[in-house]
């Protein structure tokens, strides 16, 4: 049984970097065991030796020319992060 | 009367007659939005500058050869366009505007296309019925208690209610397909590759695909004319030659053989569909294509497949809305506040539930249990698949199992609104084409007949689609 706890709820939001409620940790705990029961009648087919696919075309790595090409003009990406400072991105103090 | 009604070809004579100009074609548009986006909730965004643009392209206009040249075009809002807003329809997004347009984009203004605005849509396209929308819910117009699909439910919204000619959606599980089944447009989600996904913001990028939503197939035809092909931007992009999509149309179905699966009308399907999708099939057999029941076991188990799979790979595409590079940040102390709280402020409860079971998926003790055994999943269904298309030239089927649903009630259960996908998920897995085509009412409400083909053969889906569309009618506009 795929029965996940509220402690695992807990720590896959921890992985996931997401904050969540009491509340949310309840629902979130009811609705992911549904889902992954649900989920467990994947275990009726034999996969033996069947290999996984991980992409709908058989690609080969895709490699450009390592040459220098314009990139985004600075004052346009600034407009999509929310606090720049000096052409630079500004974030809390990582270290003390 | 719309202008809208006469479709590309006629309307692109018109223009080099200078019977109808630019500035007419975007003026239908605003006129429409005006009228009707109250009731339908379609759009998020609009483009300020259209009318200058149509201004400028006046002149243009006799002389231009593409026939996309002065048309306005929908695009759904998790489709990047320069310096106007792009949401995705969440609030992690709510301000953010880009820095530069997805190929698509690019495309479509080189041919001259004019962007109406931006779409509305599920939550990083993650729903079947528009409402994990972060704004507003979409209305299906042809019954605003009704929802119009999803994840693509402002794109066909707004092309069955005529306020754009067409409009661009994307497809990751059917979110082209089921909401132009609701809304009674054609939709195509192409091969996986055909178009490019630089600038589309990902959801499940091994699932994603851009396609195009319209009145008409032939429409349609010429939408994805304009954007289909390779490019350097997008890994995933396949290098094949691109035919002339319009020029499959105008062909009989003589001779042609059809695969209907059982599985597709197994119970679970409303009566109504049904009973509109038996006539689609005599409408299919009377045109020259002989079609046989068979089955594909493996689709039973696509959903499940599905919701790992696509799951899985957005908890890792969503790790890049931390609260640094895009949109919005939270106000916090530490680093690690700045991710949690931005995500946690920032996403819906669908967005927040997919993330989570990805996370779960992918997390150590259970990724061979549920993520790799869906890769294989995956793999049988592409065996089977190509099974059938050696012996069929398509699969047909109904789109969705049932017609448009209300608001609210399917919100409570995510099983349920899952299932509305069950039909459009394995086309996704497996990285085929498939469009849906208006097959009749249903009480009121439009059934979508879907057509499956093998890799990169959009053209005999145009070919299908387009004979039964003449044949049956085609587009109807909803009285609003």
């Amino acid at each position: 049984m795929a029965r996940i706890t509220e402690a695992e709820v807990r720590h896959v939001a921890g992985l996931a970097r997401l904050a969540i409620t009491d509340e949310e940790v309840t629902h979130f705990t009811e609705q992911l065991t549904k889902i992954l029961e649900f989920a467990e009648q994947l275990d009726e087919l034999d996969t033996t030796g069947v290999e996984p696919t991980t992409h709908a075309l058989d690609l080969k790595n895709v490699l450009r020319k390592d040459e220098v090409r314009p990139s985004l003009p600075r004052e346009e990406v600034e407009r999509m992060a929310p606090d720049w400072e000096n052409g630079q991105v500004r974030v809390p103090a990582v270290f003390e | 009367m719309s202008l809208f009604d006469h479709g590309v070809a006629k309307l692109h004579t018109l223009l080099k007659e200078g019977e109808v100009t630019v500035t007419d074609l975007v003026k239908e548009s605003f006129d429409r939005i005006e009228a009707t986006d109250d009731k339908i909730g379609a759009f998020l965004t609009l483009n300020e500058d259209a009318f200058e643009q149509a201004k400028r392209m006046d002149e243009l206009a006799k002389t231009s050869d593409d026939p996309l040249f002065g048309m306005p075009i929908g695009v759904k809002d998790n489709i990047v366009t320069k310096g106007m807003r792009t949401t995705c329809a969440s609030t992690f997004l709510e301000n953010f505007v880009p820095a530069h347009d997805a190929t698509v984009v690019e495309r479509l203004h080189d041919a001259g296309a004019v962007t109406i605005g931006k779409l509305n849509m599920d939550e990083f396209a993650m729903g079947s019925s528009n409402e994990n929308s972060a704004f507003k819910p979409v209305r299906n117009p042809w019954d605003p208690t009704r929802v119009p699909g999803g994840s693509s439910g402002g794109s066909a919204a707004s092309v069955a209610a005529g306020q754009v000619l067409f409009s661009l959606g994307s497809d990751t599980g059917g979110s082209i397909r089921q909401p132009a089944a609701y809304c009674g447009v054609v939709g195509m989600k192409p091969t996986y590759g055909l178009v490019s996904r630089f600038g589309l913001v990902a959801f499940a990028s091994s699932l994603d695909q851009i396609g195009p939503l319209t009145r008409t197939v032939e429409d349609n035809a010429y939408l994805l004319n304009t954007i289909a092909g390779h490019c350097d931007m997008d890994s995933t992009s396949a290098e094949v030659e691109v035919p002339d999509y319009t020029a499959a149309l105008n062909q009989d179905l003589t001779g042609m053989k059809f695969a209907l699966p059982e599985e597709f009308m197994a119970e679970g399907v409303a009566p109504g569909v049904r009973e509109q999708i038996e006539k689609a099939i005599e409408t299919l057999k009377s045109l020259g294509a002989t079609i046989e029941t068979v089955s594909i076991p493996s689709v039973k188990y696509a959903l499940s497949a599905y919701y790992l799979l696509a799951s899985s790979e957005a908890s890792s595409n969503l790790a890049r809305f931390d609260g640094i590079r895009y949109g919005r940040r939270a106000e916090a102390d530490t680093l690690d506040e700045v991710f949690t709280y931005s995500r946690e402020q920032g996403f819906g409860d669908e967005v927040k539930r997919r993330i989570m079971l990805g996370t779960y998926a992918l997390s150590s003790g259970y990724y061979d249990a549920f993520y790799k055994k869906a890769q294989q999943v995956r793999t049988l269904m592409k065996q089977d698949f190509a099974k059938v298309f050696e012996e069929y030239d398509a699969i047909v089927g109904p789109t969705a199992p049932t017609t448009a649903f209300k608001l609210g009630e399917q919100l409570d259960d995510p099983l349920t609104m899952y299932a509305n996908d069950i039909m459009t998920i394995p086309v996704n897995l497996v990285g085929i084409p498939a469009i849906s085509v208006p097959a009749g009412l249903s009480e009121g409400l439009p059934v979508g007949l879907q057509i499956i083909g093998n890799y990169f053969d959009e053209s005999t889906l145009y070919r299908v689609a387009h004979a039964f569309e003449q044949a049956n009618g085609g587009f109807k506009m909803p009285q609003l």
